[in-house]
């Protein structure tokens, strides 16, 4: 469905992204892994158009969408929960909803229903303005907001970031849910306990490289990863 | 109009009975009216200025000569158009002229630091200050008498023009409206998420600048209403007649809290009677000045102004 080829991306100079290749299929939930500056979140950043590769390839669903501008990728089906949520703290939670449906025309109720039916508690305060939610709130409320485009392809830029383990857990299993509803996922996460447990494929990303792709389980159980992400 | 003029020298004449001899409303009345026109014109040509810096951070130094040209482009207009004609068109070149500015002097520096697009606003704000002395010659230009909103009216005790009456109304109703437009409708929605965060917006499908120029269109088709109401009142146009009110205009901003709509419609009705309080006190020379004191007294005692955001900076 994504398939990237090669992609170098570089800020002034300093180029984060060395040349990477990876591939994710429709309907699977595929996850980056890496520390902090290994150049995941430029790797999501470069694919969702707010920042432009140097080059390499990025195609979606066959068609190149390589430096395109972000509402046109936007317009395509693939949507970036951004890294720290980013809601719109002066929004309130029903308008932070809406504005992620904004460059649909159709009618939204259904769609509204399908978010508060995954996440109660958003109904509960659909009138407050977005800033005033709890961090997991937000977090749900970030993905509720991508969810609002209907995108084929969502990508998440550590979600699980500052929240409390069963609030973690929580949105891990929201994670499955969508994807079992039938949206492609694309996590990365420095969580990789977590991440690698969820997803169909793992790519371990080093330094703008990726050194290590296996099954959610291959890299589970493989020894470089356990010493190096999860800590056993 | 009348309903208020059948009354209101009943209503002044009862207070007067109670008052002493050193308050007089009745003395002060026309300059309370000139006030709230004056302030009027102001909140109009200062909702560019809030509306601006709140989605750019730029205070558009430009603006005031926006409006100054609006006043020119109505004077030569007229001399072959019918003037209800020429009014349209003035709004709409002002409109254009404010959307061109954007695109050829603000667009091109979006990624750059804020200090360079602040310059670039002051080199937009000469250029048209000079393009109005090549054009006009350096002379002061004689305002076309409107009719109707020129004639005068009789309030009470003061004899005004039907433009001091009507300058509030329509302030009111188009501020109205755009806080309608901003709180309900999808653009303004998508106003008030890219006044926030540019990235996320993108994120969300939302052209960036698309929004930007809907702003800078909505600032200079307020500025244009504003000259038409102002000038008529002024009669001339000369190249730094935008000065000025521009000033005093951004004064007003910042004192009810740039990037604060409601907050710069309340400090230019605030300014515009005080200036005209001081005048009916006979200090005429000080009026300015007093604008300006207030500038200073709010940056040091109250940098935020009256009704606005804690933290300026974006999240």
């Amino acid at each position: 469905m994504l398939k990237i080829t090669d992609l170098k991306v570089s800020y002034g100079g300093i180029e984060a992204v060395k040349g990477i290749s990876f591939e994710v299929p429709e309907k699977s939930i595929v996850t980056l892994i890496g520390a902090n500056g290994a150049g995941k979140s430029t790797t999501l950043r470069s694919i969702s158009g707010l920042v432009r590769p140097k080059s390499g390839k990025i195609e979606f669903l066959g068609e190149d969408i390589t430096g395109k501008d972000a509402a046109d990728i936007m317009a395509k089906g693939i949507t970036l929960v951004p890294e720290g949520r980013r809601i719109f703290p002066d929004l309130t939670v029903l308008e932070n909803l809406k504005i992620g449906a904004y460059l649909r025309k159709d009618d939204l109720t259904d769609d509204l229903n399908w978010i508060y039916d995954l996440f109660p508690r958003l109904k509960e305060r659909s009138w407050q303005p977005g800033g005033t939610l709890s961090g997991g709130e937000q977090q749900m409320l970030a993905v509720g907001r991508a969810l609002m485009s209907r995108p084929k392809l969502i990508m998440m830029d550590e979600p699980s970031l500052g929240l409390a383990p069963l609030v973690v857990r929580n949105i891990f299993d929201i994670i499955k849910e969508i994807n079992r509803q039938g949206v492609t996922i694309l996590l990365i996460e420095q969580n990789a306990n977590m991440a690698l447990k969820t997803a169909d494929i793992g790519y371990v990303m080093e330094t703008g490289r990726i050194t290590m792709t296996g099954s959610g389980e291959e890299l589970l159980a493989n020894e470089a990863v356990k010493a190096a992400y999860l800590g056993t | 109009m009348d309903f208020i003029n059948a009354f209101l020298p009943y209503i002044l004449a009862d207070i007067e009975k109670t008052t002493p001899d050193a308050i007089r409303i009745a003395d002060y009345l026309p300059y309370i009216l000139a006030g709230i026109s004056v302030g009027g014109q102001y909140a109009l040509i200062s909702i560019g200025y809030t509306m601006v810096y709140g989605i750019l951070r730029l205070i558009n130094f430009a603006h005031g000569d926006i409006f100054m040209v609006a006043g020119f482009v109505m004077i030569y207009l007229s001399a072959t158009l019918p003037l209800h004609i020429s009014a349209v068109f003035v709004i709409l070149i002002t409109m254009l002229l404010g959307f061109v500015v954007e695109r050829v002097a603000y667009k091109p520096l979006r990624n750059a630091p804020r200090m360079s697009i602040m310059i670039s606003a002051i080199g937009v704000s000469y250029l048209l200050q000079n393009c109005a002395w090549y054009f006009t010659s350096g002379l002061a230009k004689q305002y076309p008498e409107i009719p109707w909103i020129s004639e005068s009216i009789t309030i009470g005790s003061a004899t005004t023009k039907i433009v001091t009456i009507l300058t509030p109304v329509l302030t009111i109703i188009l501020v109205a409206a755009l806080v309608f437009l901003i709180k309900y409708t999808k653009i303004g929605m998508a106003m008030r998420a890219v006044s926030k965060d540019f990235e996320t917006s993108r994120l969300m499908g939302i052209k960036i600048n698309t929004v930007i120029s809907i702003t800078f269109l909505i600032g200079s088709f307020l500025a244009a209403v504003a000259s038409l109401l102002y000038f008529t009142n002024y009669t001339t146009v000369t190249p730094v007649a935008g000065a000025m009110p521009g000033l005093k205009a951004f004064v007003a901003a910042v004192f009810g809290g740039i990037g604060s709509i409601p907050g710069a419609v309340v400090g230019a009705f605030i300014i515009g009677i005080c200036e005209n309080l001081i005048k009916g006190a006979g200090w005429t020379t000080f009026s300015d000045a007093f604008t300006f004191a207030l500038l200073i007294i709010i940056l040091v005692a109250k940098p935020t102004g009256l009704f606005g955001e804690k933290s300026t900076d974006k999240v």
